[in-house]
């Protein structure tokens, strides 16, 4: 494998196939968690962990792994690592992070990112491509979380990272609570949706004028 | 107790919605909402399933993996009794439990009743990573105040079951009038569904408060 593939593999998931705003996979979490920016960068880090080492173990046993089951083997492997994870956290992180963060890291098993790159791509590929392509997945992710949570945090609190932004400005706690939370992410999608739409509008017009 | 019973069900079904107000289940709630048919198809599986499992894991959970007198492995290797299994087997019995439970599910209702079988097909091996089932399980067993009995944490699987099935319909109700119209194009599809949710959200907000 070239440097070049190698790295191809790694910067795909950040923005060609950023599993927030281009696959709209794994919503669940993304939208439970990122009432604060410091919640979405651990849940982003717990679930990069996972993913990487599930594409790790799933590609080094995928010769072993017989079609038929594939999908339970999957899981044990993936629930192996989120217990692991859990148990880390909560050794090493405060506990009130942990308490935030609750039930939606054990939930990290049915992530559909998780399970997506099992199924197609680290079943089929070798280990270290598989850990390039997990690692810049739950980064593309990671840093998705953070911009989400960026915008919550910041309308909803007027705080970033727990700092106090302006003192003028009044909380509009609808942004921390449920509601906020979609309408900030349907706005982020339209938003992408926009550019790419743009994009593709202006790659038309060049090609028009060299006709 | 039927006091107790109907104050879960209106708290799981209204004040706190699986899908509205504890986003999970959202991928089954955008993926099959596009059709009234197939989201009612989709709810009836759901519920049925996290009735079950709700069940099956509380039995799981008070009989395999707490510490104490009652640990039926702890009757074999008595070490276990001290420690239980809490810590280590949680996540990966509850999702074996579920996954055990769709495929169970799916065989019986092939056999039995196949006209349901049909409909349901597709919509059946997706339930095992609905995060809504796995989600009501954790609640169940860990999250909340008070420790639940079995019958509680049965009906909090069931209403959990059938606020889903409510938020999914009133979804594909929206969703069949949103494609008729007109829409800007960057919003089409997907963000517009979740500008939705978001409003409806802020609807089902207005219950909040009506169960302590």
């Amino acid at each position: 494998m070239t440097e070049q593939t190698k790295l191809r593999e790694f910067t795909k998931g950040i923005f060609e196939y950023n599993p927030m705003f281009v696959l709209v996979l794994g919503i669940c979490p993304s939208l439970a968690v990122t009432t604060s920016v410091k919640n979405g960068l651990a849940m982003g880090g717990a679930a990069t962990f996972v993913l990487v080492c599930s594409n790790l173990i799933i590609s080094i046993l995928r010769a072993y792994i017989p079609r038929e089951i594939r999908i339970p083997c999957f899981i044990v492997v993936i629930a192996a690592f989120v217990t692991m994870v859990e148990l880390l956290m909560k050794a090493y992180l405060p506990p009130e992070l942990n308490a935030s963060l609750g039930i939606f890291i054990p939930l990290i098993v049915v992530n559909c990112i998780i399970m997506y790159r099992a199924e197609s791509f680290a079943y089929k590929n070798k280990p270290l491509a598989s850990v390039l392509d997990g690692a810049g997945l739950g980064l593309g992710w990671t840093l998705s979380l953070c911009l989400i949570s960026s915008i919550r945090e910041l309308l909803g609190e007027g705080t970033l990272f727990g700092l106090k932004i302006s003192e003028t400005y009044q909380p509009a706690s609808v942004m921390i609570m449920a509601p906020g939370a979609f309408i900030v992410l349907g706005l982020l999608l339209g938003f992408f949706n926009w550019r790419k739409l743009r994009k593709s509008e202006k790659s038309m017009k060049e090609f028009m004028k060299h006709d | 107790m039927i006091k107790e019973i109907a104050l879960i069900i209106v708290s799981v079904v209204f004040v706190n919605n699986f899908v509205l107000s504890k986003f999970l289940g959202l991928c089954p709630f955008l993926g099959v909402s596009q059709k009234t048919s197939s989201a009612v198809g989709m709810g009836a599986a759901v519920t049925f399933v996290m009735t079950l499992s709700s069940a099956i894991t509380w039995i799981v959970y008070n009989y395999v993996l707490l510490p104490g007198d009652v640990n039926i492995i702890a009757k074999v290797f008595p070490s276990i009794r001290e420690l239980g299994l809490i810590d280590v087997l949680k996540t990966i019995s509850y999702i074996l439990v579920i996954a055990t439970l769709v495929q169970f599910v799916e065989m019986m209702l092939r056999k039995m009743v196949p006209t349901l079988y049909e409909s349901l097909g597709i919509y059946l091996p997706l339930i095992t990573t609905n995060c809504a089932v796995l989600g009501v399980a954790l609640l169940n067993t860990t999250d909340s105040p008070t420790q639940l009995g079995f019958l509680q944490a049965t009906v909090q699987g069931f209403g959990a079951g059938i606020g889903f099935t409510i938020a999914m319909l009133l979804m594909s109700g929206i969703r069949e009038r949103l494609a008729l119209v007109n829409i800007p194009q960057p919003l089409r599809g997907v963000p517009i569904a979740f500008i939705c949710t978001g409003l409806m959200a802020l609807a089902f907000f207005g219950f909040s408060g009506m169960v302590q």
